[in-house]
């Protein structure tokens, strides 16, 4: 008697769901960003829903290393949401060609966006694109603006410059020039390498010849970033062999250390930190008067989920992520994340206002090696890694670590064969 | 005549040893085993045969890797057995000593980093020996010997062998309890027949209890083999799945991390990684079986 009870109550409770389904659709979103749950379910849901009822928007992060695994199994199993948040180039084209994200190309939103921004979310040859870019970081310096003033220092825009008020700064010696340092190893490449390369290979021009076969890593726009990488030794702290990636950030917001080789998410953690005004320069050019070139990459994307049931609802949140109001939100709740749309944003944060500055004066570009080049054994991003700290140790010369990296590349990619 | 009766408790006593070692070890070795015998083309798995272990050890890129992690896995190896092992024998042999006061302190200190987490012992050395905040350059200042200093966790040269330093630190306890329980189990009577034949202190270490420990120093040694040759924890926790500098501290066990799950921008495969633990284990297997026939079985043994 009390189970059929049970079983009527339950039947009731089945009935009542499926009649708010009928009225709402649900869009489940997965991600690893589990650092904006706040960020989505207080600001980015609500502004979303109150535009467009009947559509209600669930954000399901998880672990950030987690993410790649627990989504393809959620995939194939056909129980992962409707909508995705894309990791930038392989990983995402994987899913693509398993057939688990849409094509977007007919949305007319994605033309907001520049062919930069899309790269990390297309075909390689540029036909089809699968995520709605929603956000880049973009390297440059940020440096100690009270010690710059305490020791009349001008921001340097050229590598001279550079590299004269390094040696001001070291000679003065209240300050450790430099916070960097190279046992963790991404840093060196991350902040050293792709910071100051696009000004020396000529950003997209270099890295799509680069891809194509026509340059080389042996070639001397590849090289020289090692050289200068070489000489920024003289002027990182005691022991920076051993120095890890939270060792330089402590040094520098704690006032240790006046230029920080930086990336734009370390914006919100470096406002909380430092008590002294920062600013932000972008990576030198060679000479006066030359084009400049910034490395803006491609981070987060949003796609849909192949095999969702609502794919008219998902395309109107991709729309809407699309458009300016989102990227205002999503911009100022996240400073140092920039949404990628051509839209101008207006920008709250003084320190992030600086960096996306730079896009008016100067090309994007995005990292060398993310692109189609670490697809194989070696990879090259890895081995990219090693090269840059060994080229600031001083353990390995500019033109072998060329030649070892170029070989690795030789060794699996066919067009630079 | 009486039909033997079947013996249900037996059974009953073994299956669930038997099973849950069954799922959870002998079940995902043999499937490891089996993985490393296949490779994913377009989209699906198929049979390769032996091709994963050739790429392994003659495909410049792998093979140059894996001799790498090899050497330094040996290198790790003999710094624990070169050190690790006669500091705990000795230590054992001093915390035996009767007249030795605060014994069961000296002996808890020592014994409790091995109950340490590797995350914690990692994180802890890496601060100790930072160059920035670490207390080992002041210490050395202090003493007048900052000039000794030096980045060891960043530099290619010493890194491997300061991380099996920190290794043997945290790892000491270990031979040290078991020696120390061997060298318990000697009786009193046969010590007094030597001090009445006139051998005493040191003398009575090499002579009388060292061969009576030989077995326990062979087990340690071996434990020690097997313990190093599955390393992994420490140095993730030190310096990443990249094993840096420039791979001076890639042992088999991260090297076999790094190609099953794949590592920033590198895609994981479990194909590769399974060839990797299958000569893991292969190499283990070897060490352990030389052991057991080659100085186990002809080891003297003495009745106590």
């Amino acid at each position: 008697m009390k189970s059929k009870f049970m079983l009527a109550a339950l039947a009731g409770t089945a009935l009542v769901a499926t009649s708010a389904l009928a009225e709402d659709v649900t869009l489940t979103v997965e991600s690893w960003r589990n650092d904006d749950l706040t960020l989505w379910q207080d600001k980015i849901i609500p502004a979303f829903e109150a535009a467009h009822p009947g559509i209600k928007i669930n954000f399901t992060p998880s672990a950030p290393t987690e993410y790649n695994a627990v989504l393809n199994s959620k995939l194939d199993a056909g129980s992962a949401g409707d909508l995705i948040t894309c990791r930038p180039f392989d990983a995402s084209l994987a899913l693509y060609e398993a057939d688990h994200l849409a094509a977007l190309d007919d949305m007319d939103a994605m033309d907001n966006f520049s062919d930069v921004a899309k790269s990390a979310w297309q075909t390689d040859d540029g036909s089809a694109s699968f995520c709605v870019p929603m956000a880049s970081v973009i390297h440059g310096f940020i440096y100690n603006k009270e010690a710059f003033e305490e020791l009349g220092l001008e921001i340097p825009t050229t590598e001279e410059e550079f590299f004269a008020a390094l040696e001001t700064i070291k000679e003065d010696g209240t300050y450790i020039p430099m916070a960097m340092g190279t046992n963790d190893q991404w840093e060196a490449a991350t902040m050293g390498y792709n910071n100051i390369g696009p000004n020396y290979w000529n950003g997209e021009e270099g890295r799509k010849a680069l891809i194509d076969g026509e340059q080389k890593l042996t070639d001397e726009q590849w090289v020289a970033p090692f050289e200068t990488l070489a000489k920024w030794a003289d002027y990182l702290g005691d022991g920076f062999e051993a120095q890890t990636y939270p060792d330089s950030q402590n040094l520098f917001t704690l006032g240790r250390a006046a230029i920080y080789p930086a990336g734009s998410w370390e914006i919100s953690g470096f406002n909380a930190q430092a008590d002294f005004e920062m600013g932000a320069f972008k990576a030198p050019v060679k000479a006066a008067g030359d084009s400049c070139y910034i490395s803006d990459h491609t981070d987060i994307g949003i796609g849909m989920n192949a095999s969702t049931e609502h794919p008219e609802a998902a395309k109107t949140f991709l729309t809407w992520v699309a458009s300016p109001e989102f990227a205002d939100i999503f911009g100022n709740a996240l400073p140092g994340f920039f949404p990628l749309s051509n839209a101008p944003v207006d920008l709250e944060d003084p320190l992030a206002k600086e960096f996306v500055s730079w896009r008016d004066d100067c090309d994007s570009t995005i990292r060398s090696t993310y692109q189609i080049l670490s697809r194989g054994t070696p990879n090259l991003e890895n081995e990219t890694w090693g090269a840059s700290a060994a080229a600031i140790k001083g353990t390995k010369t500019p033109e072998a670590l060329g030649e070892e990296l170029q070989s690795g590349l030789e060794s699996w990619y066919a067009p630079q064969q | 005549m009486q039909k033997p009766r079947i013996r249900w408790h037996i059974a009953v006593f073994l299956a669930p040893a038997v099973l849950i070692y069954t799922s959870v070890m002998i079940f995902p070795l043999f499937n490891t085993l089996r993985l490393a015998l296949f490779q994913k083309v377009d989209q699906e798995r198929v049979y390769v045969g032996l091709e994963n272990f050739r790429t392994l050890f003659f495909d410049p890129t792998w093979s140059e890797q894996f001799w790498n992690a090899l050497a330094n896995n040996f290198w790790f190896f003999l710094i624990h057995m070169l050190v690790q092992n006669p500091i705990g024998i000795a230590l054992a042999a001093l915390l035996s000593h009767p007249r030795l006061r605060f014994a069961a302190l000296y002996r808890s200190a020592i014994f409790i980093p091995t109950i340490l987490s590797f995350v914690i012992v990692g994180f802890a050395w890496k601060l100790i020996l930072s160059p920035i905040w670490g207390i080992a350059p002041s210490m050395l200042d202090a003493v007048g010997l900052k000039s000794l200093f030096a980045p060891w966790l960043g530099k290619e040269e010493y890194a491997l062998t300061t991380l099996a330093m920190v290794s043997v630190w945290q790892f000491v306890g270990i031979p040290m309890m078991l020696i120390y329980a061997a060298l318990l189990s000697i009786p009193e009577e046969m010590l007094e027949a030597g001090e009445i034949d006139g051998v005493t202190g040191i003398a009575a270490f090499w002579k009388i209890k060292l061969p009576l420990i030989l077995p326990s120093i062979g087990i340690i040694s071996i434990l020690t083999f097997v313990a190093n040759f599955n390393a992994f924890d420490l140095i993730y926790a030190a310096q990443g799945a990249l094993a840096g500098p420039d791979f001076s501290t890639d042992i088999l066990g991260t090297f076999m991390y790094r190609t099953f799950f794949g590592f920033q921008l590198q895609l994981g495969d479990p194909h590769m990684g399974s060839a990797i633990a299958g000569a893991m284990f292969a190499i283990i297997l070897v060490g352990v079986c030389l052991y057991l026939f080659g100085i186990q079985s002809r080891m003297r043994r003495y009745q106590l």
